[in-house]
């Protein structure tokens, strides 16, 4: 069994590593590497929103995250000369610290009512960037520099983005080296003693409580980290595309990231990593078909939710699959 | 200051009418409709195609709008919605659903009538003039009375009729109704049928004012949830109650804080935030919905 796993950890690592950059320069779809890169780093924020579902709460709130981690890092860049290496984390903290606040109050709220103040949520850090000085209103924050040379004690790790040949493969390792890094976190915190307190509050709030779990601190734990994988996937999109507006992330984001969670099924940590690669793959690759994009996407999304309306992974179920 | 009431008055009546739609169907179901925007969308282009082009009475326009709507909003709760409610392990399974037919609508929409700003012409002209204390276009009242009837005569309905009570009865408890020899199944679909009827009546009545186009879905059903957050989800005096608090603020707003530039929406969005931290259920509502 476990060498199993093990076998399955490194086939997944050597498909995303190797494979896929091999597959590539073979065929020659260079644009593919922007569209896996997005797949990554959407992958991370759905992460995120993957685990407020595992404590029982619908979050449509991650384009807000999302939206404020590409500021505070391009904000940061451009405005204090920060290193783009610094900002990433510091993006996540500051989406986690704002998450806490925010989610105190709300974090009392179940059901819809949760999900529909997540998604004012996102309308609100939208506006919030409209109105602010600081992030330069509509215009946005452009022409930010590409990630420098990260090096600890003179020692270099990673080269300057600018001077690469190949920035492009560059980011996709990044973005795909972070989301393993991301889905290992997850998976080792559903798999502690933390990720089972979780699964109490998702069954019954009331009886886990009644039995001492601290429920207050352990939504708003989850809900931080949560956040906290948000604002690092929204970060590293602003290096990217080197440019953020305040409608880079918006409604039909926040969506998007609670659908490739649905999709991919709630029960599986690997369920968001697959949703993403699913709709947002499956959405690019449909734009051959011109103005009919999206009503096949459309009409695709609608005929899985009839086949499997517990996501694509359910079909393990009946196998008595694993987690 | 009169103007800012009657201005909030007029939002008011019609954001109730689509606040009233989406709360009708998430308390017979308890699915949160993503595509209501959308729907509000689809009748405003039906009333276009009915009078601006087909040259119809507006009425008409507005019954066909009324009725492509309830028949739509039947199909999809009979051959979508139902299955996924039956088959889904969370209930939340739905969402996944209506996001996917709020995408369908509007791939439906772009590839029927294009994505260009429709509008009719004016069913009344002339403006209503006291003193310039209150000026309002005669259009304007028109569709706000209109709107105000349908929201009482959608009450009457469910207050009086046999459909009514039963949709009530399965509001308040589904197995419950259903042990009373309530058609659960039938009544499901009629009560979609009547959300999606609502929304559609709405896009008919606005589109003789401030006209239609595709991008127009989105921040109606944003609306109509906040609409829907203030009265209290499930509950039909909370969503009217709802409708008109938003209508009202968003008529004030525009007026006081249009010094300090674009942020009416801004301080509505906090003040809810602030105002849910508080009372969670909304006005009405029912703890925990």
């Amino acid at each position: 069994m476990n060498a199993q796993r093990l076998l399955g950890i490194a086939g997944f690592l050597l498909a995303v590593f190797v494979l896929v950059p091999w597959g590539i320069a073979a065929s020659g779809r260079w644009d593919f590497y922007y569209t896996l890169t997005s797949v990554a780093l959407l992958s991370i924020g759905a992460a995120g929103v993957w685990l407020t579902f595992y404590i029982g709460r619908i979050n449509i709130g991650q384009g807000a995250y999302a939206l404020m981690g590409g500021y505070v890092s391009a904000v940061l860049i451009t405005k204090a000369g920060f290193s783009f290496w610094a900002t990433l984390p510091l993006a996540g903290l500051f989406c986690a610290v704002i998450s806490v606040l925010i989610g105190l109050p709300i974090l009392r709220l179940r059901g819809v009512y949760f999900a529909m103040v997540t998604l004012v949520l996102t309308e609100v850090t939208r506006l919030t960037a409209l109105a602010l000085p600081v992030t330069n209103g509509a215009k946005g924050i452009t022409s930010i520099p590409l990630p420098s040379e990260l090096s600890v004690f003179g020692l270099t790790i990673i080269p300057d983005f600018a001077t690469m040949q190949n920035p492009k493969l560059a980011f996709y390792l990044l973005a795909a080296t972070l989301m393993v890094l991301g889905y290992a976190a997850l998976w080792r915190i559903v798999n502690s003693r933390l990720g089972h307190l979780c699964r109490s509050l998702q069954q019954n709030e009331e009886l886990a409580s009644s039995i001492g779990v601290n429920t207050a601190y352990l939504r708003v734990l989850a809900y931080a980290i949560s956040s906290f994988f948000g604002g690092i996937s929204g970060a590293v999109f602003v290096a990217i595309s080197q440019s953020i507006y305040p409608s880079s992330f918006v409604v039909t984001d926040s969506i998007n990231f609670m659908l490739y969670c649905f999709l991919g099924g709630l029960g599986y940590v690997f369920g968001p990593m697959l949703g993403t690669l699913l709709l947002y793959f499956g959405w690019d690759l449909l734009s051959v078909a011109k103005q009919y994009q999206l009503l096949i996407y459309s009409s695709a999304m609608i005929a899985l939710m009839l086949a499997v309306p517990n996501g694509i992974l359910s079909l393990l179920d009946r196998k008595g699959g694993q987690k | 200051m009169e103007q800012i009431i009657a201005n909030g008055l007029y939002l008011g009546a019609q954001y109730a009418l689509i606040a009233l739609g989406l709360t009708l169907i998430f308390s017979l179901m308890n699915v949160l409709n993503f595509a209501h925007g959308q729907m509000y969308v689809l009748g405003g282009f039906v009333t276009y195609t009915f009078v601006a082009q087909l040259k119809l009475p507006f009425i008409v326009g507005l019954l066909a709008s009324a009725v492509v709507l309830a028949v739509v909003g039947a199909l999809v709760e009979k051959f979508l919605f139902r299955p996924v409610i039956r088959k889904s392990r969370r209930e939340e399974g739905t969402m996944l659903l209506a996001a996917g037919i709020a995408f369908f609508l509007d791939a439906v929409i772009l590839l029927v009538f294009g994505e260009k700003q429709r509008g009719v012409p004016k069913i009344v002209n002339g403006v209503f003039n006291w003193d310039f204390r209150l000026v309002m276009p005669y259009d304007r009242i028109l569709i706000g009375v209109l709107a105000i009837a349908a929201i009482v005569g959608f009450i009457l309905y469910m207050q009086y009729s046999r459909t009514g009570r039963a949709m009530r009865a399965l509001a308040q408890d589904r197995v419950a109704a259903q042990l009373m020899g309530v058609d659960v199944d039938r009544y499901s679909m009629i009560g979609f049928a009547l959300g999606a009827m609502l929304a559609g009546v709405v896009g008919g009545l606005l589109v003789t004012i401030t006209g239609i186009n595709l991008g127009m879905g989105g921040p109606t059903s944003i609306k109509a949830f906040m609409m829907i957050m203030i009265g209290g989800a499930g509950v039909i005096s909370g969503a009217i109650a709802g409708g008109f608090i938003l209508g009202m603020m968003e008529s004030i707003g525009l007026s006081v804080l249009a010094a300090y530039g674009d942020i009416t929406y801004l301080v509505i969005f906090a003040s809810l935030m602030v105002f849910l931290a508080f009372r969670p259920q909304g006005l009405m509502g029912k703890p925990w919905g």
